[in-house]
């Protein structure tokens, strides 16, 4: 492990090991080639780096601080936690990093159209708001389910200007939109810009939503070294397709003491196979253009998986995870929808910030680790959205009508 | 010399532009494969290509996405798909019979495992849509040793380089994907796509088919002309459709097109 520089992977080809790759009809080989070279292109252009450090600051609202919940970490007992605030981004989640960067990449690639899959809507929002602000024509998938069950997000959407079509095919949620999306482009390819929401889709995608998303551990990187003189002992954050986590993570793989924890939804526990933990229970397979850990049958079919979270209720995840699993770098664990949900409680009540459910699952992590490291160890967790959209789905839980 | 093979070389002698029909394995339910894929052969097709149903259907449109899902309500699986062509083959040992699907359930039951079942059961030939040559090394290896074809899509947006790569990987025939899309929606050109039918000749000896689009006698015929075959699915799945729930009347319903479709097509 010590003489792996994580600076090689992907390879040209987009292989992580042997995960990752682009597992795609002929007909979208060109245009994913042609963006991969566009990506390679602008990710060396000081104009175009500009541009998106400047829309990061001003418009996301960036550096995102990296708060010291000091309370929380005193009733816990053990590790100083710091919650990394991608909560406090435009549009409430750390998503926006993501769509700018593909936003501006799409401008600069002449494309008119966007496209984008979104299950709890997040990243439907944070694609139709770069939309607005570009005037670029944008259209969401989004799972039939999902749509009832977000319901504000979706109109969100549409205030912000964009088409959201429903999705009526296989279960009808996020895998199924990403399906849908996927048909779109091989349709229109030649006016639309495909913004896929997480590190996971055919190469360069995973690599690039990483790239876009690392700003999250390059500013950590720094702000845990000017606040506490030293980098964090443990960095944890939750893992659906694993965007939030790759972007933590990344800047930090090669510091060895830093250890990492991803955590998955466990839904209603492993042994019950309701839940969506495909690195800590899935095998690897090729699904949405890469091979990686899924959820599947005997027979290779993907399964329908449960979280409370629609943010990771997806059968995959990117592929650096499933190397990074495999080479032993990051340690990935999983929590119970009643797990986040208490976690989603004690930060609200403890230190008063609301956090998305997914990120509860990052948090009810902390809340077991923190209690066995020392006093003055650091505990970096990415708080990677607030929780505002999901209050609905906790009074409903709590059988509260809101 | 595969099946495939004999088969496009008998019809350059004959000078007859073969005609393939698609149909989803199990599709509305597994009793009625079988006698359908045999009263196919009896309607004047020369080739059969059997879909794999599959939870993710990316490159497919809504047709064979309802297709795949009748067959997964019966857990229609690839080795059952495999048992299917077995029985096929026991009383016909001259179609050739072509699986079309998506990687996973190929990854989960093994390269080898499978590549050995399909040589075994009497597959000739295998299109993997999400399979790309880059990816497709060690399957490919296996294959050839099994003399399994390895069938390959190019599609509208296939530059020169990658017509030459597909090429330099393909067996049996080159599927030419006439539309920029997914199966069963839009209409091709097809004076464009003689133009790309030409251009692939001109790198290849493989017969070319073309796909995606056809839904009629008139427009198999017009393909027919430049085309070494032309391929039929979702029109064909529409019918099966159509009889979902009396599954009995499917084979003459689905032939009454196949029929009209070889007449047009040697009428050309």
């Amino acid at each position: 492990m010590t003489d792996i520089d994580y600076a090689d992977f992907p390879d040209a080809g987009g292989h992580f090991g042997p995960y990752g790759g682009r597992f795609i009809a002929e007909t979208l080989m060109g245009p994913v080639d042609e963006l991969r070279q566009a990506y390679e292109h602008y990710a060396q252009d000081p104009g175009f780096v500009a541009e998106f450090d400047r829309d990061l600051r001003h418009y996301v609202g960036r550096p995102s601080p990296l708060y010291h919940a000091e309370r929380w970490s005193r009733e816990l007992g053990g590790a100083q936690i710091y919650l990394k605030r991608e909560d406090l981004n435009h549009t409430g989640a750390h998503k926006v990093n993501n769509t700018i960067g593909q936003a501006l990449l799409a401008r600069r690639m002449g494309k008119r159209r966007v496209i984008a899959e979104t299950g709890a809507g997040q990243h439907g929002v944070a694609t139709a708001t770069v939309a607005a602000r570009f005037g670029l024509e944008c259209v969401i998938y989004m799972g039939e389910e999902d749509i009832r069950r977000q319901a504000i997000n979706v109109y969100r959407m549409r205030l912000l200007g964009a088409e959201v079509v429903p999705v009526l095919s296989g279960s009808r949620t996020l895998k199924d939109a990403m399906n849908e999306a996927m048909r779109d482009w091989v349709t229109t390819v030649d006016d639309t810009f495909y913004i896929i929401g997480t590190v996971a889709g055919p190469h360069p995608y995973p690599a690039m939503v990483r790239d876009f998303q690392a700003i999250i551990g390059r500013e950590a990187r720094e702000q845990c070294l000017a606040q506490t003189g030293r980098l964090p002992d443990a960095l944890v954050a939750c893992v659906g397709g694993g965007s939030n986590a790759i972007g933590l993570f990344h800047p930090f793989l090669a510091d060895e003491q830093v250890a990492m924890y991803g955590v998955e939804a466990a839904g209603e526990g492993l042994d019950t196979g309701h839940h969506a933990a495909p690195l800590c229970a899935g095998k690897p397979g090729v699904l949405h253009g890469n091979r990686t850990y899924l959820m599947e049958d005997g027979d290779g079919q993907i399964i329908e998986t449960h979280s409370i979270s629609a943010g990771l209720d997806y059968p995959g995840v990117g592929p650096e995870h499933a190397w990074l699993k495999d080479i032993g770098r990051v340690q990935y664990t999983a929590v119970t929808d009643a797990g986040a949900l208490a976690a989603f409680h004690t930060l609200t009540r403890v230190e008063g910030i609301m956090p998305a459910l997914e990120s509860s699952h990052a948090l009810a992590w902390a809340d077991k680790l923190a209690p066995t490291l020392d006093h003055d160890a650091i505990l970096v967790v990415n708080l990677s959205g607030r929780g505002d959209k999901d209050i609905h789905t906790v009074a409903a839980l709590e059988g509260i009508e809101v | 010399m595969s099946r495939i093979g004999a088969r496009f070389d008998a019809l350059r002698v004959e000078g007859r532009t073969a005609l393939i029909p698609f149909i989803t394995a199990g599709d509305p339910e597994p009793a009625v494969t079988v006698p359908l894929m045999h009263a196919m052969v009896e309607a004047g097709v020369d080739l059969i290509e059997l879909g794999v149903p599959f939870s993710d259907p990316m490159a497919d449109g809504p047709a064979i996405q309802l297709a795949d899902e009748r067959a997964l309500a019966h857990h229609v699986s690839l080795r059952q798909v495999l048992e299917m062509v077995q029985q096929f083959r026991d009383q016909d040992d001259i179609t050739p019979v072509v699986l079309m699907g998506y990687l996973n359930p190929i990854e989960v039951m093994g390269y080898a495992a499978f590549t050995q079942a399909a040589a075994v059961a009497g597959v000739d030939g295998v299109i993997t849509v999400d399979l790309p040559p880059e990816e497709a090394g060690e399957i490919l290896r296996l294959f050839r040793e099994a003399a399994i074809d390895p069938i390959f899509l190019l599609a509208p947006t296939s530059n020169r380089q990658r017509i030459e790569t597909i090429c330099a990987s393909a067996g049996g025939f080159i599927y030419y994907v006439s539309i920029k899309g997914v199966t069963g929606i839009n209409q091709p050109d097809s004076t464009e796509v003689q133009k790309r039918v030409t251009q692939i000749r001109a790198v290849t000896d493989l017969p070319v088919g073309v796909g995606f689009g056809i839904r009629d006698a008139a427009s198999a015929a017009r393909f027919a002309r430049f085309a070494d075959a032309v391929i039929v699915g979702s029109a064909l799945v529409n019918k099966i459709a159509e009889l979902a729930d009396c599954p009995a009347g499917i084979p003459s319903h689905v032939t009454g097109l196949l029929r009209e479709m070889r007449q047009a097509m040697d009428e050309k």
